[in-house]
């Protein structure tokens, strides 16, 4: 504990305090050192509510807690949630917080019972309608510094819930089989002739035949059912062969069994079996990771809508839930939201993205009287719309889609996979009929031994096995390092990208400005300028205003008070501190005040603010968009791997150079409008270049659709995410980090699939020809098939690195 | 070696039996979650 305050860590979180003690809470009687506002509350918070023993027995720091504005939380009592619901917790950190978070919950009044399920993040809560409702717990949750929000089933992933708790059953039986036959199995394989009697062999062919039973028809069954579906449309995948070889083995070692001689493979079959659902396990974990990151991305706030209620008379807007929205009702649809449900246009021209509902790739054009649909994404400015039809489902149904496009689509890697199935299955066959005809010809007892010891040692394991372990097991390690890959092909198209492009603003920089440089013109000091110039801006939302307050906080100096402070649209302020009239803004706004021309011109590279009063210039202030911290390590590391790095933005062309400079890139374009984005990504496309985007904004949304495979900051624009494959999710500051991951990543999973495959066709080279001359042993071959499926799976799984 | 022609049929009732409770189990909801229960022993509700 002394040494956290010696660093001034922040006691909650462990992020460093830089602003020294200014946040304080009172922690069992000792005044802690915090690094936010937040976490101070969040810290008094728990302390007062008596559980300060959470910092006692802790084993890692929490999440920082955010001082969130809390949005309309009774909105959330409006879901029709009473009595009990699931409620999606994000934070969780070590065994403290889970007692922490059922303590407070459990502490509200009207709270029946709170239990957090660790494993999927999820609290389990009953209370009381009449004393308790969603808004308060999740009030409580944000106050110790927990995100929550109500988990709806029937929108994430109930159907993956189902399909697991089915494959876990298959999974356990199959494994209990595999290791009871493989009991069965040994003695035989060990006895030495005549040592064990013919009745003793056929006990244990039998026991080892009835385990087998159940793990043919039951645990055996999805890959039964996917081969005869495949064969049914005529498209033989990747489960004919696992299927054929599965079957040939069990009835071929039936057959033995009944005859009384002959060999018995169903050590291998049920190994193999297990090896599979193993398999699925893995892969369905790394969906349902997928899908509860993609759930948090989309923090499960009801959709909403900014009704009019007043309109025409009042544009007062009040935020109520989509699902409230009756037909007739009129609302406003802000650039970048998407219609909360279907309506005619009032008011307002502006461009219509209609790819998730029609494919669409291109926006449409809309304007009064006309009609969008609900789930179409405003793309230019406000509009108001009347409802047309309470679709409230048509958000949900946007929703939705999105949520299940991850991990739909096959990859086209394992679509090939499928394609080499049939191939596979195919020579197969030929080459069993052909040990067939040729056993049979020379020595007709042998002829079926033969066929069936083909059959079953042709294992397709590095294609059925390997390549979805390898698939699953690398998701699941870019999930862990921050990339949300929502349509798998990320991996193997990102690996053989040849030119990465990324946007500017918001994608290499913050995208958001700050200021770098005060210079004083006049008598005034720069602080005194500075806290001049936040005065004026007090009660701006602009970007540039943010930056200037922020910059006034940060060097502590106390505030003044503006008044009559008028704004100009884009221009700048004009207000009184102090008895004096002063204006901020561009030089020419400025000018007017002051009457003469600016002393000195603007930085290049930046965006220069002026603050001017009566006839003198006061300041200039230099803001710029800072470079992402991560971002010149990631531009290196993408050209040491021989992918070109392009630099692609809307931005003037001055700011554009100087942060390409900056990097080294040397292919750096500015002032592209989105259609000119998509071109060159086109024109690189056309040279047979495989290209791969990084962006963030609404303008972005048409090239990260265009290009072969793209990233989406995880905050950025929600359209921009829509049109991407993969989402950087923001855990932290990670900012750009985790791209670098997923090149990483994805280079070493191309080549971990390639040595499986590799291998596997060794081996099978080695122990088709080795069984169509009857050589091997039951006992060899099982092991040759058991010891080539697990080598494979051991290796994919190498993908997940280190935890 | 006669006494295996008693305990292999035996030893099949057993994975029958093992099957059966861990079906029961998953009924029962004890595979939901699988980390919790080892964090939660930690702190004694005092």
């Amino acid at each position: 504990m002394n040494a956290m305050t010696e660093l001034a860590a922040c006691y909650h979180c462990g992020e460093p305090a830089v602003e020294g003690p200014r946040w304080q809470a009172n922690v069992a009687g000792q005044m802690r050192t915090m690094c936010c506002p937040g976490c101070a509350a969040a810290a008094q918070a728990i302390a007062d509510a008596g559980l300060a023993d959470y910092y006692d027995t802790r084993s890692g720091f929490a999440t920082p807690a955010t001082e969130s504005d809390t949005p309309a939380l009774q909105l959330y009592d409006e879901l029709g949630l009473d009595g009990g619901a699931v409620f999606t917790v994000e934070g969780l950190r070590c065994a403290a917080c889970v007692w922490l978070i059922e303590r407070r919950v459990a502490a509200l009044p009207g709270v029946q019972s709170a239990v957090l399920n660790v494993a999927t993040e999820r609290l389990h809560l009953r209370w009381e309608p009449a004393v308790c409702r969603p808004s308060i717990v999740i009030a409580a949750l944000r106050g110790i510094g927990y995100t929550a929000y109500p988990y709806d089933a029937t929108r994430h992933g109930a159907q993956l819930e189902r399909a697991r708790k089915a494959l876990l059953r298959r999974l356990f039986v199959a494994g209990l089989a595999m290791m009871q036959v493989m009991m069965y199995a040994v003695p035989v394989y060990l006895a030495t002739d005549g040592t064990m009697d013919a009745d003793m062999t056929a006990l244990m062919g039998w026991a080892s035949f009835l385990l087998t039973l159940p793990a043919v028809s039951y645990c055996a069954w999805p890959f039964l059912r996917g081969a005869w579906l495949d064969l049914r449309r005529g498209l033989p995948g990747m489960d004919v062969p696992v299927a054929l070889g599965i079957l040939a083995a069990f009835i071929g070692s039936a057959v033995s069994l009944v005859q009384g001689q002959g060999q018995v493979y169903f050590d291998s079959i049920t190994m193999f079996v297990f090896l599979l659902l193993g398999s699925r396990w893995l892969e369905l974990d790394a969906r349902r990771k997928a899908a509860r990151a993609l759930e948090g991305l989309q923090d499960a706030a009801p959709a909403t809508a900014l009704r009019l209620p007043g309109w025409p008379a009042s544009r007062e807007p009040e935020t109520i839930a989509a699902d409230r929205l009756r037909p007739g009702d009129v609302i406003l649809v802000p650039p970048g939201q998407t219609v909360a449900a279907d309506g005619v246009i009032l008011e307002g021209r502006t461009e219509a993205d209609l790819a998730l509902l029609t494919g669409e790739s291109r926006t449409r054009a809309v304007g009064p009287g006309e009609q969008l649909p609900g789930g179409a994404v405003n793309v230019v400015q406000a509009v108001t719309l009347r409802v047309e039809s309470c679709a409230a489902d048509s958000t949900l149904a946007m929703l939705v889609r999105l949520s299940e496009r991850a991990g739909q689509d096959k990859p086209k890697l394992a679509q090939w996979a499928d394609r080499v199935g049939a191939w596979f299955v195919l020579v197969l066959l030929l080459l069993t009929a052909a040990v067939f005809a040729f056993w049979h010809a020379v020595d007709q007892a042998r002829a079926w031994p033969a066929a069936v010891a083909v059959l079953v040692v042709s294992c397709p394991c590095a294609l059925s096995l390997a390549t979805p372990t390898a698939l699953a097991a690398a998701l699941e390690r870019l999930l862990r390092h921050g990339v949300l890959a929502v349509k798998p092909h990320v991996l193997e198209t990102l690996e053989r990208a040849t030119h990465v492009v990324f946007d500017k603003t918001g994608t290499l920089t913050r995208g958001r400005p700050l200021l770098r440089d005060t210079v004083a013109l006049g008598v005034l000091d720069e602080i005194e300028c500075l806290r001049i110039a936040a005065a004026l801006e007090a009660g701006s939302a602009h970007p540039l205003a943010l930056a200037l307050r922020e910059a006034v906080d940060a060097c502590g100096a106390g505030t003044l008070v503006a008044q009559d402070v008028d704004t100009v649209v884009g221009q700048g302020m004009e207000g009184e501190v102090a008895g004096r009239r002063y204006r901020l803004g561009s030089a020419a706004f400025v000018a007017e005040l002051t009457g003469v021309g600016a002393p000195l011109g603007a930085a290049p590279g930046t965006s220069a603010v002026w603050l001017g009063s009566g006839e003198r210039w006061l300041a200039r202030f230099d803001l710029v968009d800072a470079l992402r911290p991560e971002a010149p390590a990631l531009v290196q590391e993408l050209q040491a791997r021989g992918k070109t790095v392009l630099l692609l933005s809307g931005d003037d062309d001055d700011a554009v150079r100087a942060v390409a400079a900056e990097l080294g890139i040397r292919d750096a374009r500015g002032r592209r409008l989105p259609q000119d984005k998509l071109d060159a990504v086109r024109a690189l496309q056309s040279q047979g270049a495989v290209v791969a985007m990084v962006g963030d904004g609404i303008n972005d949304a048409a090239v990260l659709s265009g290009a072969d495979v793209s990233f989406a900051m995880g905050q950025g624009a929600q359209l921009a995410q829509l049109h991407a494959d993969c989402v950087l999710l923001d855990a932290g500051d990670a900012g750009l980090a985790p791209l670098g991951e997923a090149v990483r990543t994805a280079s070493a999973c191309v080549r971990v699939i390639r040595q499986n495959l590799g291998w596997a066709m060794l081996y099978n080279l080695v122990a088709i020809p080795a069984a169509a001359s009857g050589l091997l042993n039951p006992w060899l071959s099982g092991l040759g098939m058991a010891g080539s499926s697990a080598l494979v799976v051991l290796n994919a799984l190498r993908l997940r690195g280190d935890r | 070696m006669e006494a295996l022609y008693l305990l292999i049929p035996l030893s099949l009732i057993l994975v029958a039996y093992a099957v059966w409770i861990f079906f029961g189990a998953a009924d029962s909801g004890q595979f939901e979650d699988l980390d919790g229960p080892a964090l939660r022993i930690l702190n004694d509700d005092d």
